[in-house]
Protein backbone atom coordinates (compact mmCIF):
# COMPACT_ATOMS: atom_id res chain seq x y z
CA UNK A 1 0.00 0.00 0.00
CA UNK A 2 1.30 3.40 -0.63
CA UNK A 3 2.34 5.36 2.23
CA UNK A 4 0.40 8.47 0.96
CA UNK A 5 -2.92 6.88 0.80
CA UNK A 6 -2.11 4.79 4.36
CA UNK A 7 -1.50 8.93 5.77
CA UNK A 8 -5.32 9.84 4.26
CA UNK A 9 -6.78 6.63 5.87
CA UNK A 10 -5.29 7.83 8.99
CA UNK A 11 -6.19 10.98 8.98
CA UNK A 12 -9.84 10.13 7.39
CA UNK A 13 -11.04 7.54 10.06
CA UNK A 14 -14.38 6.15 9.79
CA UNK A 15 -15.30 7.76 13.17
CA UNK A 16 -13.89 11.07 12.12
CA UNK A 17 -16.12 11.38 8.62
CA UNK A 18 -18.91 10.20 10.79
CA UNK A 19 -18.83 13.02 13.16
CA UNK A 20 -18.00 15.25 10.36
CA UNK A 21 -21.11 14.00 8.05
CA UNK A 22 -23.90 13.48 11.46
CA UNK A 23 -22.02 16.10 14.23
CA UNK A 24 -23.60 15.69 17.46
CA UNK A 25 -24.22 18.63 19.85
CA UNK A 26 -25.46 20.60 16.89
CA UNK A 27 -26.69 23.96 17.81
CA UNK A 28 -26.77 26.28 21.25
CA UNK A 29 -27.75 24.10 24.10
CA UNK A 30 -30.89 26.08 25.65
CA UNK A 31 -29.39 28.35 28.82
CA UNK A 32 -25.94 28.14 27.22
CA UNK A 33 -24.16 31.20 29.35
CA UNK A 34 -20.66 31.29 27.47
CA UNK A 35 -20.16 31.40 23.97
CA UNK A 36 -17.68 32.52 21.23
CA UNK A 37 -17.17 32.38 17.75
CA UNK A 38 -14.13 31.00 15.75
CA UNK A 39 -12.83 31.94 12.43
CA UNK A 40 -10.16 30.13 10.18
CA UNK A 41 -9.43 33.42 7.57
CA UNK A 42 -7.17 30.47 5.38
CA UNK A 43 -10.27 28.32 4.70
CA UNK A 44 -13.48 30.03 5.62
CA UNK A 45 -14.61 27.75 8.65
CA UNK A 46 -16.40 29.46 11.21
CA UNK A 47 -17.63 28.05 14.16
CA UNK A 48 -19.61 29.20 17.24
CA UNK A 49 -19.05 27.25 20.50
CA UNK A 50 -21.85 27.29 23.48
CA UNK A 51 -21.28 26.14 26.90
CA UNK A 52 -23.61 26.44 29.95
CA UNK A 53 -21.39 26.66 33.19
CA UNK A 54 -22.64 25.62 36.51
CA UNK A 55 -21.31 25.81 39.75
CA UNK A 56 -17.40 25.35 38.30
CA UNK A 57 -18.76 22.27 36.07
CA UNK A 58 -19.43 22.20 32.01
CA UNK A 59 -22.98 21.14 31.83
CA UNK A 60 -23.92 21.03 28.04
CA UNK A 61 -22.27 21.94 24.71
CA UNK A 62 -23.07 22.95 21.73
CA UNK A 63 -21.56 24.25 18.30
CA UNK A 64 -22.63 25.79 14.95
CA UNK A 65 -21.13 26.18 11.80
CA UNK A 66 -19.09 25.32 9.07
CA UNK A 67 -15.88 23.83 8.09
CA UNK A 68 -14.51 20.70 6.32
CA UNK A 69 -14.28 17.38 7.89
CA UNK A 70 -11.65 17.73 10.25
CA UNK A 71 -12.69 21.08 11.94
CA UNK A 72 -16.54 19.40 12.19
CA UNK A 73 -15.20 16.57 13.10
CA UNK A 74 -13.03 17.60 15.80
CA UNK A 75 -15.91 19.94 16.96
CA UNK A 76 -18.12 17.14 17.54
CA UNK A 77 -15.95 15.08 19.39
CA UNK A 78 -14.66 18.17 21.43
CA UNK A 79 -18.51 18.68 22.35
CA UNK A 80 -19.07 15.27 23.42
CA UNK A 81 -16.10 14.95 25.56
CA UNK A 82 -16.34 18.24 27.62
CA UNK A 83 -19.88 17.34 29.10
CA UNK A 84 -19.25 17.43 32.83
CA UNK A 85 -15.59 18.37 33.29
CA UNK A 86 -14.50 21.79 34.79
CA UNK A 87 -13.28 24.56 32.96
CA UNK A 88 -9.68 24.06 34.30
CA UNK A 89 -9.81 20.20 33.29
CA UNK A 90 -10.91 21.55 30.14
CA UNK A 91 -7.79 23.37 29.25
CA UNK A 92 -5.95 20.44 30.45
CA UNK A 93 -7.85 18.66 28.02
CA UNK A 94 -6.83 20.82 24.96
CA UNK A 95 -3.17 20.72 25.55
CA UNK A 96 -3.37 16.92 25.58
CA UNK A 97 -5.22 17.30 22.24
CA UNK A 98 -3.00 19.85 20.86
CA UNK A 99 -0.20 17.91 21.79
CA UNK A 100 -1.28 15.29 19.87
CA UNK A 101 -2.58 16.59 16.76
CA UNK A 102 0.73 18.47 16.34
CA UNK A 103 2.70 15.35 17.11
CA UNK A 104 5.00 17.59 19.91
CA UNK A 105 3.15 14.83 22.31
CA UNK A 106 5.41 13.05 24.44
CA UNK A 107 6.50 9.60 23.02
CA UNK A 108 4.04 10.99 19.89
CA UNK A 109 1.06 8.91 21.30
CA UNK A 110 -2.11 9.97 22.87
CA UNK A 111 -2.10 10.26 26.50
CA UNK A 112 -4.68 7.98 28.08
CA UNK A 113 -7.67 10.92 29.23
CA UNK A 114 -8.05 11.63 25.17
CA UNK A 115 -10.49 8.83 24.79
CA UNK A 116 -12.17 9.58 21.53
CA UNK A 117 -10.02 12.57 20.51
CA UNK A 118 -7.30 9.97 19.79
CA UNK A 119 -8.98 9.07 16.55
CA UNK A 120 -7.94 12.75 15.07
CA UNK A 121 -3.91 11.72 15.74
CA UNK A 122 -3.63 11.30 12.11
CA UNK A 123 -3.83 15.13 11.61
CA UNK A 124 0.05 14.98 12.71
CA UNK A 125 1.34 13.68 9.82
CA UNK A 126 -0.77 17.40 8.04
CA UNK A 127 0.64 20.08 9.47
CA UNK A 128 -1.64 22.26 7.12
CA UNK A 129 -4.70 20.88 8.76
CA UNK A 130 -3.63 21.33 12.80
CA UNK A 131 -5.69 24.87 12.60
CA UNK A 132 -8.72 22.67 11.61
CA UNK A 133 -8.46 20.29 14.36
CA UNK A 134 -7.70 22.81 16.59
CA UNK A 135 -10.30 25.78 15.93
CA UNK A 136 -12.89 24.67 17.87
CA UNK A 137 -10.67 24.18 21.02
CA UNK A 138 -9.68 27.73 20.61
CA UNK A 139 -13.39 28.89 20.29
CA UNK A 140 -13.49 26.78 23.48
CA UNK A 141 -11.19 28.57 25.09
CA UNK A 142 -12.54 32.05 24.21
CA UNK A 143 -16.29 30.90 25.11
CA UNK A 144 -14.74 29.94 28.60
CA UNK A 145 -12.75 33.62 29.29
CA UNK A 146 -16.05 35.29 27.66
CA UNK A 147 -14.27 36.78 24.62
CA UNK A 148 -16.04 38.80 22.61
CA UNK A 149 -13.90 38.90 19.51
CA UNK A 150 -13.99 36.19 17.09
CA UNK A 151 -10.88 33.69 18.02
CA UNK A 152 -8.75 33.55 14.45
CA UNK A 153 -6.15 30.89 14.08
CA UNK A 154 -4.56 32.92 11.99
CA UNK B 1 21.96 49.50 -24.09
CA UNK B 2 19.00 48.17 -26.48
CA UNK B 3 18.36 44.96 -27.66
CA UNK B 4 18.20 45.31 -31.41
CA UNK B 5 14.66 44.37 -32.38
CA UNK B 6 15.39 42.38 -35.13
CA UNK B 7 17.33 40.16 -33.30
CA UNK B 8 14.61 39.26 -31.08
CA UNK B 9 12.22 38.87 -33.75
CA UNK B 10 14.80 36.25 -34.79
CA UNK B 11 13.65 34.55 -32.08
CA UNK B 12 9.97 34.31 -32.94
CA UNK B 13 9.11 32.19 -36.01
CA UNK B 14 6.37 32.84 -38.29
CA UNK B 15 4.30 30.32 -37.34
CA UNK B 16 5.64 28.41 -34.40
CA UNK B 17 7.31 25.73 -33.26
CA UNK B 18 5.00 22.79 -33.29
CA UNK B 19 4.00 22.99 -29.29
CA UNK B 20 5.75 19.35 -28.22
CA UNK B 21 4.31 19.24 -24.79
CA UNK B 22 6.51 16.37 -23.91
CA UNK B 23 9.79 18.41 -25.15
CA UNK B 24 8.70 21.56 -23.35
CA UNK B 25 8.39 20.24 -19.87
CA UNK B 26 11.65 19.33 -19.57
CA UNK B 27 12.78 22.80 -19.82
CA UNK B 28 11.02 23.12 -16.10
CA UNK B 29 13.43 21.54 -13.29
CA UNK B 30 10.63 21.29 -10.87
CA UNK B 31 8.47 19.30 -12.50
CA UNK B 32 10.75 15.97 -12.44
CA UNK B 33 10.43 16.17 -8.86
CA UNK B 34 7.77 13.69 -6.97
CA UNK B 35 5.30 14.55 -3.78
CA UNK B 36 4.48 11.94 -1.31
CA UNK B 37 6.12 9.19 -3.31
CA UNK B 38 4.20 10.72 -6.42
CA UNK B 39 4.95 12.50 -9.96
CA UNK B 40 3.95 16.23 -9.23
CA UNK B 41 1.21 16.81 -11.12
CA UNK B 42 1.11 20.27 -10.78
CA UNK B 43 -2.25 22.31 -11.35
CA UNK B 44 -1.67 25.76 -9.44
CA UNK B 45 -0.90 27.61 -12.16
CA UNK B 46 -2.87 30.46 -10.73
CA UNK B 47 -1.52 31.08 -7.70
CA UNK B 48 2.20 30.96 -9.48
CA UNK B 49 3.87 29.37 -12.29
CA UNK B 50 6.98 27.33 -12.61
CA UNK B 51 9.68 28.43 -14.02
CA UNK B 52 11.70 27.34 -16.68
CA UNK B 53 15.88 26.87 -16.41
CA UNK B 54 16.21 29.70 -18.54
CA UNK B 55 14.16 32.12 -16.10
CA UNK B 56 16.52 30.25 -12.62
CA UNK B 57 19.83 30.56 -15.11
CA UNK B 58 19.19 34.38 -16.18
CA UNK B 59 18.94 35.47 -12.43
CA UNK B 60 21.47 33.55 -11.10
CA UNK B 61 23.64 34.73 -13.80
CA UNK B 62 22.93 37.97 -12.72
CA UNK B 63 23.67 37.19 -9.28
CA UNK B 64 26.74 35.38 -10.32
CA UNK B 65 28.13 37.79 -13.22
CA UNK B 66 27.63 41.06 -13.02
CA UNK B 67 25.46 41.71 -9.78
CA UNK B 68 25.60 45.55 -9.32
CA UNK B 69 23.74 48.77 -8.78
CA UNK B 70 21.63 50.43 -11.34
CA UNK B 71 21.54 53.87 -12.94
CA UNK B 72 24.06 54.69 -11.18
CA UNK B 73 27.81 53.11 -11.14
CA UNK B 74 29.75 54.52 -13.92
CA UNK B 75 31.25 50.72 -13.63
CA UNK B 76 31.71 48.00 -15.92
CA UNK B 77 29.07 46.14 -13.95
CA UNK B 78 26.45 48.73 -12.95
CA UNK B 79 26.55 49.26 -16.98
CA UNK B 80 25.70 45.80 -17.52
CA UNK B 81 22.77 45.58 -14.59
CA UNK B 82 21.57 48.54 -16.35
CA UNK B 83 21.61 47.18 -19.48
CA UNK B 84 19.76 43.76 -18.59
CA UNK B 85 17.59 45.24 -16.89
CA UNK B 86 16.24 47.84 -19.45
CA UNK B 87 16.52 44.84 -22.27
CA UNK B 88 13.70 44.24 -20.08
CA UNK B 89 11.33 46.78 -19.98
CA UNK B 90 11.69 46.76 -23.23
CA UNK B 91 10.55 43.18 -24.03
CA UNK B 92 7.57 44.10 -21.29
CA UNK B 93 6.97 47.25 -23.28
CA UNK B 94 6.63 45.15 -26.78
CA UNK B 95 5.19 42.14 -25.02
CA UNK B 96 2.09 44.06 -24.15
CA UNK B 97 2.44 46.49 -26.95
CA UNK B 98 3.06 49.67 -25.34
CA UNK B 99 3.31 52.77 -26.80
CA UNK B 100 6.73 53.73 -24.80
CA UNK B 101 8.86 51.96 -22.69
CA UNK B 102 8.81 54.83 -20.74
CA UNK B 103 5.07 53.69 -20.10
CA UNK B 104 6.45 50.33 -18.00
CA UNK B 105 6.39 50.47 -14.40
CA UNK B 106 8.63 48.09 -12.60
CA UNK B 107 6.88 46.98 -9.07
CA UNK B 108 6.47 44.00 -6.99
CA UNK B 109 3.83 42.35 -8.38
CA UNK B 110 0.12 43.35 -9.26
CA UNK B 111 -1.30 44.42 -5.78
CA UNK B 112 1.49 47.00 -5.72
CA UNK B 113 0.73 48.46 -9.54
CA UNK B 114 -2.79 48.88 -8.42
CA UNK B 115 -2.04 50.20 -5.04
CA UNK B 116 0.45 52.40 -6.65
CA UNK B 117 -2.25 53.91 -8.95
CA UNK B 118 -4.97 53.94 -6.16
CA UNK B 119 -2.32 56.43 -4.17
CA UNK B 120 -1.24 58.49 -6.79
CA UNK B 121 -3.78 58.74 -9.37
CA UNK B 122 -6.51 58.81 -6.26
CA UNK B 123 -4.85 61.71 -5.08
CA UNK B 124 -7.84 63.50 -7.86
CA UNK B 125 -11.04 62.13 -6.22
CA UNK B 126 -13.20 64.28 -4.34
CA UNK B 127 -16.05 62.68 -2.00
CA UNK B 128 -18.60 61.60 -3.94
CA UNK B 129 -16.71 60.65 -6.85
CA UNK B 130 -17.50 57.02 -7.48
CA UNK B 131 -15.11 54.07 -8.25
CA UNK B 132 -16.93 50.81 -10.32
CA UNK B 133 -15.79 47.50 -10.16
CA UNK B 134 -17.18 44.19 -10.51
CA UNK B 135 -18.17 41.43 -8.49
CA UNK B 136 -15.42 39.31 -9.44
CA UNK B 137 -12.59 40.92 -8.25
CA UNK B 138 -9.42 39.75 -6.05
CA UNK B 139 -9.15 41.13 -3.00
CA UNK B 140 -6.26 42.74 -4.36
CA UNK B 141 -8.62 44.87 -6.72
CA UNK B 142 -11.00 45.57 -3.84
CA UNK B 143 -8.77 46.67 -0.54
CA UNK B 144 -7.06 49.73 -2.40
CA UNK B 145 -10.57 51.36 -3.70
CA UNK B 146 -11.95 51.12 -0.32
CA UNK B 147 -8.99 52.60 1.44
CA UNK B 148 -9.16 55.49 -1.21
CA UNK B 149 -13.05 55.54 -0.40
CA UNK B 150 -12.12 56.09 3.41
CA UNK B 151 -9.55 58.91 2.23
CA UNK B 152 -11.18 60.64 -0.28
CA UNK B 153 -15.10 60.12 0.92
CA UNK B 154 -15.41 58.66 -3.01
CA UNK B 155 -17.81 55.53 -3.44
CA UNK B 156 -17.37 52.01 -4.49
CA UNK B 157 -19.74 50.61 -6.72
CA UNK B 158 -19.60 46.69 -7.78
CA UNK B 159 -21.07 45.82 -10.90
CA UNK B 160 -22.82 42.15 -10.65
CA UNK B 161 -21.67 39.20 -12.42
CA UNK B 162 -24.67 36.12 -13.61
CA UNK B 163 -24.80 33.04 -12.42
CA UNK B 164 -22.22 31.23 -14.99
CA UNK B 165 -20.07 34.23 -13.62
CA UNK B 166 -20.27 36.50 -16.41
CA UNK B 167 -20.06 40.48 -15.63
CA UNK B 168 -23.50 41.80 -16.14
CA UNK B 169 -22.67 44.50 -18.75
CA UNK B 170 -26.19 45.98 -18.86
CA UNK B 171 -25.44 46.42 -14.73
CA UNK B 172 -21.96 47.23 -15.38
CA UNK B 173 -23.29 50.13 -18.39
CA UNK B 174 -26.18 51.71 -15.84
CA UNK B 175 -23.78 52.15 -13.36
CA UNK B 176 -21.58 54.63 -15.10
CA UNK B 177 -22.57 57.80 -14.29
CA UNK B 178 -21.22 61.40 -14.16
CA UNK B 179 -19.09 60.67 -10.60
CA UNK B 180 -17.72 58.03 -12.16
CA UNK B 181 -13.60 58.68 -11.98
CA UNK B 182 -12.36 55.36 -12.13
CA UNK B 183 -13.19 51.97 -13.63
CA UNK B 184 -10.90 48.55 -11.72
CA UNK B 185 -11.57 45.45 -13.81
CA UNK B 186 -10.29 41.94 -13.81
CA UNK B 187 -9.37 40.90 -17.47
CA UNK B 188 -9.68 37.12 -16.51
CA UNK B 189 -11.28 36.14 -12.59
CA UNK B 190 -9.00 34.29 -10.77
CA UNK B 191 -11.51 32.47 -9.12
CA UNK B 192 -13.94 31.61 -12.13
CA UNK B 193 -11.67 31.77 -15.05
CA UNK B 194 -14.30 34.17 -16.87
CA UNK B 195 -12.82 36.27 -19.34
CA UNK B 196 -13.79 40.07 -19.11
CA UNK B 197 -14.67 41.80 -22.64
CA UNK B 198 -12.33 44.85 -21.48
CA UNK B 199 -12.25 46.59 -24.71
CA UNK B 200 -15.75 47.18 -24.52
CA UNK B 201 -16.03 47.45 -21.13
CA UNK B 202 -12.88 50.43 -22.36
CA UNK B 203 -15.08 51.84 -24.44
CA UNK B 204 -18.88 52.33 -21.99
CA UNK B 205 -16.02 54.03 -19.00
CA UNK B 206 -13.99 56.49 -22.01
CA UNK B 207 -18.07 57.72 -23.47
CA UNK B 208 -18.06 58.49 -19.18
CA UNK B 209 -15.01 59.96 -18.64
CA UNK B 210 -13.88 57.70 -16.30
CA UNK B 211 -10.12 55.88 -16.27
CA UNK B 212 -9.91 52.46 -16.63
CA UNK B 213 -7.23 50.12 -14.82
CA UNK B 214 -7.25 46.48 -15.71
CA UNK B 215 -5.80 43.47 -13.08
CA UNK B 216 -4.37 41.36 -16.27
CA UNK B 217 -2.69 38.94 -13.15
CA UNK B 218 -4.70 36.20 -14.84
CA UNK B 219 -4.63 37.24 -18.15
CA UNK B 220 -1.05 37.63 -19.48
CA UNK B 221 -0.03 34.18 -19.29
CA UNK B 222 -2.71 32.76 -21.40
CA UNK B 223 -4.05 35.90 -23.60
CA UNK B 224 -2.24 38.25 -26.12
CA UNK B 225 -2.53 41.38 -24.21
CA UNK B 226 -2.50 44.48 -26.28
CA UNK B 227 -2.71 47.30 -24.29
CA UNK B 228 -3.46 49.70 -27.39
CA UNK B 229 -6.34 47.88 -28.83
CA UNK B 230 -7.71 47.89 -25.41
CA UNK B 231 -6.95 51.33 -25.15
CA UNK B 232 -7.00 50.97 -21.25
CA UNK B 233 -4.98 53.53 -19.00
CA UNK B 234 -3.63 50.74 -16.67
CA UNK B 235 -2.93 47.62 -16.94
CA UNK B 236 -1.17 45.63 -13.93
CA UNK B 237 0.24 42.03 -13.98
CA UNK B 238 3.03 40.19 -12.27
CA UNK B 239 5.93 38.14 -12.99
CA UNK B 240 5.41 35.21 -11.03
CA UNK B 241 2.44 33.88 -12.83
CA UNK B 242 3.74 34.13 -16.19
CA UNK B 243 6.82 32.05 -15.47
CA UNK B 244 8.92 34.51 -13.95
CA UNK B 245 10.30 35.27 -10.77
CA UNK B 246 8.16 36.69 -7.60
CA UNK B 247 8.76 40.25 -6.14
CA UNK B 248 8.57 41.52 -9.68
CA UNK B 249 5.58 43.24 -11.38
CA UNK B 250 4.35 45.68 -13.99
CA UNK B 251 2.45 48.48 -14.13
CA UNK B 252 1.39 49.81 -17.95
CA UNK B 253 0.06 53.34 -17.33
CA UNK B 254 -0.45 55.62 -20.50
CA UNK B 255 2.26 58.08 -20.27
CA UNK B 256 0.13 60.93 -20.20
CA UNK B 257 -1.69 60.10 -16.92
CA UNK B 258 1.19 58.58 -15.25
CA UNK B 259 3.16 62.18 -16.45
CA UNK B 260 0.12 63.87 -14.60
CA UNK B 261 0.48 61.97 -11.32
CA UNK B 262 2.19 62.36 -8.16
CA UNK B 263 5.14 60.40 -7.38
CA UNK B 264 3.54 57.34 -4.82
CA UNK B 265 7.15 56.65 -3.05
CA UNK B 266 9.80 58.93 -2.59
CA UNK B 267 13.55 58.09 -2.29
CA UNK B 268 16.56 57.41 -4.61
CA UNK B 269 16.29 56.79 -8.46
CA UNK B 270 12.79 58.84 -8.44
CA UNK B 271 14.44 61.72 -7.75
CA UNK B 272 15.84 64.67 -10.36
CA UNK B 273 17.93 66.90 -8.03
CA UNK B 274 17.13 67.22 -3.98
CA UNK B 275 17.65 69.36 -2.01
CA UNK B 276 15.87 70.84 1.32
CA UNK B 277 13.80 73.59 -0.19
CA UNK B 278 13.03 71.62 -2.74
CA UNK B 279 13.02 68.47 -5.19
CA UNK B 280 12.22 67.60 -8.56
CA UNK B 281 11.59 64.48 -9.72
CA UNK B 282 12.94 61.60 -12.27
CA UNK B 283 11.84 61.49 -15.67
CA UNK B 284 9.13 58.33 -16.64
CA UNK B 285 9.17 55.51 -15.86
CA UNK B 286 11.92 56.55 -12.72
CA UNK B 287 8.81 58.93 -10.91
CA UNK B 288 7.39 55.81 -9.87
CA UNK B 289 10.97 53.42 -9.28
CA UNK B 290 12.18 54.75 -5.82
CA UNK B 291 14.86 52.39 -4.17
CA UNK B 292 16.95 50.11 -5.67
CA UNK B 293 14.26 47.58 -7.43
CA UNK B 294 14.36 43.56 -8.09
CA UNK B 295 16.72 43.34 -10.60
CA UNK B 296 17.62 40.02 -10.65
CA UNK B 297 13.70 39.49 -10.76
CA UNK B 298 13.37 42.09 -13.70
CA UNK B 299 16.43 40.39 -15.82
CA UNK B 300 14.14 37.35 -15.00
CA UNK B 301 10.77 38.52 -16.17
CA UNK B 302 12.66 39.40 -19.29
CA UNK B 303 13.64 35.83 -19.46
CA UNK B 304 10.28 34.62 -19.05
CA UNK B 305 8.96 36.44 -21.90
CA UNK B 306 11.57 35.38 -24.28
CA UNK B 307 10.28 32.25 -23.55
CA UNK B 308 7.13 32.48 -23.60
CA UNK B 309 7.22 34.76 -26.82
CA UNK B 310 9.37 31.38 -28.44
CA UNK B 311 6.63 29.22 -27.78
CA UNK B 312 3.72 31.70 -29.15
CA UNK B 313 1.17 32.77 -26.80
CA UNK B 314 -1.45 31.83 -29.20
CA UNK B 315 -0.07 28.18 -29.64
CA UNK B 316 0.14 28.41 -25.36
CA UNK B 317 -3.36 29.55 -25.60
CA UNK B 318 -4.61 27.03 -27.70
CA UNK B 319 -3.09 23.92 -25.69
CA UNK B 320 -4.68 25.56 -22.90
CA UNK B 321 -8.17 25.21 -24.17
CA UNK B 322 -7.55 22.22 -25.39
CA UNK B 323 -6.84 21.42 -21.37
CA UNK B 324 -9.59 23.20 -19.88
CA UNK B 325 -12.14 22.15 -22.78
CA UNK B 326 -10.83 18.40 -21.90
CA UNK B 327 -11.55 18.73 -18.00
CA UNK B 328 -14.44 20.53 -18.72
CA UNK B 329 -16.11 17.65 -20.03
CA UNK B 330 -14.47 15.57 -17.81
CA UNK B 331 -16.14 17.23 -14.73
CA UNK B 332 -19.24 16.78 -16.50
CA UNK B 333 -19.00 13.07 -16.45
CA UNK B 334 -18.34 13.24 -12.33
CA UNK B 335 -21.24 12.66 -10.20
CA UNK B 336 -21.40 15.02 -7.52
CA UNK B 337 -18.57 17.39 -8.98
CA UNK B 338 -20.06 21.07 -9.68
CA UNK B 339 -18.35 24.06 -11.65
CA UNK B 340 -18.27 27.21 -9.86
CA UNK B 341 -17.36 29.62 -13.43
CA UNK B 342 -19.25 28.65 -16.81
CA UNK B 343 -18.88 31.63 -18.70
CA UNK B 344 -18.90 31.44 -22.47
CA UNK B 345 -15.17 32.70 -22.56
CA UNK B 346 -12.70 31.73 -20.19
CA UNK B 347 -9.09 30.79 -19.50
CA UNK B 348 -7.99 27.79 -18.15
CA UNK B 349 -9.27 27.80 -14.88
CA UNK B 350 -11.49 24.80 -12.87
CA UNK B 351 -13.23 26.26 -9.89
CA UNK B 352 -15.52 23.39 -8.56
CA UNK B 353 -16.81 21.81 -5.79
CA UNK B 354 -17.74 18.57 -4.56
CA UNK B 355 -21.07 17.30 -2.96
CA UNK B 356 -20.80 16.54 0.56
CA UNK B 357 -16.77 17.43 0.69
CA UNK B 358 -15.25 20.41 1.81
CA UNK B 359 -12.96 21.56 -0.87
CA UNK B 360 -9.47 21.79 2.37
CA UNK B 361 -10.60 17.82 2.29
CA UNK B 362 -10.44 18.01 -1.20
CA UNK B 363 -7.52 19.44 -1.38
CA UNK B 364 -5.68 17.19 0.98
CA UNK B 365 -6.75 13.98 -0.80
CA UNK B 366 -5.46 15.42 -4.02
CA UNK B 367 -2.02 16.19 -2.56
CA UNK B 368 -1.53 13.02 -1.36
CA UNK B 369 -1.55 11.69 -4.79
CA UNK B 370 0.53 14.84 -5.92
CA UNK B 371 -1.88 16.54 -7.33
CA UNK B 372 -1.12 20.13 -6.65
CA UNK B 373 -4.37 22.66 -6.75
CA UNK B 374 -6.01 25.66 -4.70
CA UNK B 375 -8.67 25.13 -1.97
CA UNK B 376 -10.15 27.98 -0.51
CA UNK B 377 -11.91 31.47 -1.14
CA UNK B 378 -8.88 32.25 -3.46
CA UNK B 379 -9.27 36.11 -1.87
CA UNK B 380 -12.02 36.42 -3.71
CA UNK B 381 -14.61 36.24 -0.68
CA UNK B 382 -17.01 37.95 -2.49
CA UNK B 383 -17.50 35.69 -5.27
CA UNK B 384 -17.58 32.77 -3.16
CA UNK B 385 -20.86 34.29 -1.43
CA UNK B 386 -22.41 34.88 -4.58
CA UNK B 387 -22.18 31.32 -4.99
CA UNK B 388 -22.57 30.33 -2.20
CA UNK B 389 -20.10 28.63 -0.89
CA UNK B 390 -17.36 28.50 1.67
CA UNK B 391 -14.41 27.72 -0.92
CA UNK B 392 -13.86 25.75 -3.94
CA UNK B 393 -11.30 23.60 -5.52
CA UNK B 394 -9.23 25.29 -8.38
CA UNK B 395 -7.32 23.30 -11.12
CA UNK B 396 -5.75 25.99 -13.62
CA UNK B 397 -3.37 24.94 -16.19
CA UNK B 398 -0.17 25.98 -18.22
CA UNK B 399 1.28 25.95 -20.94
CA UNK B 400 3.34 21.90 -19.64
CA UNK B 401 0.19 20.56 -18.20
CA UNK B 402 -1.01 17.37 -20.41
CA UNK B 403 -4.66 15.58 -20.85
CA UNK B 404 -2.45 12.88 -18.62
CA UNK B 405 -2.27 15.06 -15.86
CA UNK B 406 -5.87 16.22 -16.54
CA UNK B 407 -6.47 12.24 -16.34
CA UNK B 408 -4.59 11.97 -12.50
CA UNK B 409 -6.81 14.98 -11.36
CA UNK B 410 -9.72 12.84 -11.94
CA UNK B 411 -8.06 9.71 -10.53
CA UNK B 412 -7.54 11.31 -7.59
CA UNK B 413 -11.03 12.84 -7.22
CA UNK B 414 -12.39 9.38 -7.38
CA UNK B 415 -10.62 8.83 -4.44
CA UNK B 416 -12.34 11.53 -2.71
CA UNK B 417 -15.20 9.57 -2.90
CA UNK B 418 -13.90 6.77 -1.70
CA UNK B 419 -12.98 8.64 1.21
CA UNK B 420 -15.95 10.02 1.98
CA UNK B 421 -17.96 7.17 0.46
Amino acid sequence: MNPATDDLRDLYQEMVVDHSRRPRNFGRPADANHHAEGYNPLCGDRVTVYLRVVDGVIEAVGFEGSGCAISTASASLMTEALKGKTPAEAEALFADFRALVSGTAPGGGAAAALGKLAVLAGVQEFPARVKCATLAWHTLRAALHDEAEPVSTE
Amino acid sequence: MKIASNELQALQPARPLAFDVGRLRGDFPILARRVHGQPLVYLDNAATSQKPRAVVDAEARYYAEYNANIHRGLHCLSEEATAAYEAARDRVQRFVNAARREEIVFVRGTTEAINLVAASYGQRLRPGDEILISAMEHHSNIVPWQLLCERSGARLCVAPIDDAGQLRLDEFERLLGPRTRLVAVTHVSNALGSINPVAELVALAHAHGAAVLVDGAQAVPHLKVDVQALDCDFYAFSGHKLYGPTGVGVLYGKAALLDAMPPWQGGGDMIRQVSFARTTYNDLPYKFEAGTPNIAGGIGLGAAIDYVDALGLDAVAAHERDLLAYATARAADTPGLRLIGTAAAKAGILSFVVDGVHAHDVGTILDRAGVAVRSGHHCAMPVMERFGVPATVRASFALYNTRAEVDALFAALARVREVFA
